[in-house]
């Protein structure tokens, strides 16, 4: 379980957001939506304690990640998958060295096991023929879904997508959808999903969290996002809607 | 101001490094590739390097200082002194700045904007220890070694140019050369070039580590790394020279 507890950050005078509190139960799918550059990216490295807050504290399974020391600080790091917006490959490594490279370091497995497992993942993401391939042969779509193999290749309890479907073709996101929603049911892993396609929140969120104005605006499930008359949220709703009927 | 906070920084990121270079597992392998990458690749540039600034110093030299009254022998004293005391270290290491230098601070640069460094922390590493350390150690272990070559070329150098410009003969050149022999010297360049793969290592790591803005960022770390490492080890030398010698 993830506890967010009034959360704030600025950088220099530019304030991101403030006030922000919400909680991630076992199991569930959150999607963090809000216009770019409202603070979505800073939000997750705040979660996994890559950046600092000004104030508040996330709670992971009990402990404030931000008051731990940098060693156990990592240990919990290792929980969490994280799939970054650009893929964030090695990029002088290939393809089957990404996905192998949390299991070289941080597990004692054996050459035989490493390659069941990373070909396993590989597999997850349907990429099995692309193990040798350089990540510059790559193209968008195969970077995220390595990315996505990399970061499920250690069993994460918890993982958080940031941006999983833009830039995507609409068949390719939905792939990237059906699999963020395999992740969470066949693994039983806690998700986080950050935004701004509305289609793929419809797809894979439970809840959602909406940034806007510099704070969390709203928060509730999926039904309730539906049923909402907050006008920012409906705004921002219809605007994707617009764009999805054309 | 600003030049105080970024030696805060700089001086945090030393501090961090020194504290993770005990976690010899997470670097072991880079250690290696690093070491070749800053020693065995610059053999070459160093080789040429060499030669040439000890041609170069001995036609000078038999130039400015043509005169019956001086044996020539004092030609080979003064250029294999002036290789050994500053050339080889100096000049080097300004050459270096630019290829070692350069790559480092792109490499981590790249790293850095591309999100592949958040990516390595968000994966329980220690990124400093991982990126930061091996390429110091490599800096600090390789450029003696470099200085060796450059110090054995700039001899070999200026020997041969006296030889064939018909100056200096090759024996005279010896002459001067052994008798001016200081090991001194020799251990002077070795703490110049030990000083100096530190600063140059170090300040494009850190250039580099803390890139921002994209490609454009990029450029400007490295050109910065360069930039920086060229003039802090000219004024390294000068503060070596005043306190050692
Ligand atoms: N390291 C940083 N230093 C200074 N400002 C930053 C830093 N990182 C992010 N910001 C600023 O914080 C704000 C939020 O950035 P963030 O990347 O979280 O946006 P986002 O919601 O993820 O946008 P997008 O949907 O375009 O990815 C932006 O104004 C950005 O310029
Ligand atoms: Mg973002």
């Amino acid at each position: 379980m993830i506890e967010i507890k009034n959360l704030k950050k600025s950088f220099g005078d530019l304030l991101v957001w403030e006030d922000v509190s919400f909680q991630i139960d076992d199991g569930e799918t959150v999607a963090i939506i809000g216009r770019s550059g409202c603070g979505k990216s800073v939000l997750l490295k705040h979660i996994n304690a890559l950046l600092n807050p000004d104030e508040g504290e996330v709670i992971i399974d009990g402990n404030n990640i931000h008051a731990m020391d940098y060693v156990d600080q990592r240990r919990l790091r290792q929980k969490f998958g994280v799939l970054f917006q650009g893929s964030a490959l090695f990029d002088s490594i290939n393809t089957f060295e990404n996905v192998a490279f949390p299991l070289r370091y941080f597990t004692k497995q054996s050459e035989e096991e490493i390659r069941k497992n990373v070909m396993q993942s590989l597999e997850y993401v349907n990429l099995e023929e692309a193990a040798d391939k350089e990540t510059s042969e790559l193209s968008g779509g195969m970077r995220k879904r390595v990315g996505l193999a990399r970061a499920i290749v250690l069993r994460p309890h918890y993982i958080m997508y940031d941006e999983p479907t833009s830039g995507l073709d609409p068949q390719t996101a939905d792939e990237i959808n059906e699999l963020i929603n395999g992740m969470a049911n066949t693994l039983d892993i806690t998700s986080i999903v950050v935004t701004h396609d509305m289609h793929s929140v419809l797809e894979v969120a439970d809840k959602v969290a909406f940034l806007n104005n510099q704070t969390l605006s709203w928060f509730g499930t999926l039904e309730e996002m539906k049923r909402s008359d907050q006008q920012d949220l409906q705004d921002f709703i219809t605007a994707s809607e617009y764009q999805i009927k054309g | 101001m600003r030049s105080l906070t970024e030696l805060g920084k700089y001086s945090n990121l030393l501090y961090q490094a020194l504290r993770s270079s005990t976690e010899f597992s997470t670097y072991r392998k880079n250690l290696f590739q690093e070491l070749v990458k800053v020693g065995y690749d610059s053999v070459p540039i160093i080789i040429l390097t060499g030669i040439f600034t000890g041609s170069v110093m001995t036609l000078q030299s038999a130039y400015q200082l043509e005169s019956a009254f001086i044996p020539l022998s004092t030609i080979g004293a003064i250029v294999s002194e002036s290789i050994l005391i500053e050339l080889a270290a100096v000049i080097s290491s300004l050459v270096l700045a630019g290829k070692v230098g350069a790559r480092v601070a792109t490499e981590l640069g790249t790293m850095r904007v591309t999100e592949q460094i958040d990516a390595l922390e968000s994966m329980g590493f220690n990124s400093v220890s991982f990126l930061v350390v091996p390429r110091v150690l490599a800096g600090i272990f390789m450029f003696p070694v470099l200085y060796i070559v450059a110090s054995v070329c700039g001899l070999g150098g200026g020997l041969a140019a006296g030889f064939f410009s018909g100056t200096v003969p090759p024996a005279d050149f010896l002459q001067g050369a052994r008798m001016y022999f200081y090991p001194w010297n020799v251990v002077f360049g070795f703490v110049k070039m030990f000083v100096f793969g530190f600063i140059i290592t170090s300040v494009s790591c850190y250039k580099g580590y803390y890139a921002s803005g994209g490609a454009e960022g990029v450029g400007k770390s490295t050109t910065n790394a360069t930039v920086l490492s060229c003039i802090f080890v000219l004024l390294a030398d000068f503060i070596l020279a005043a306190l050692l010698l």
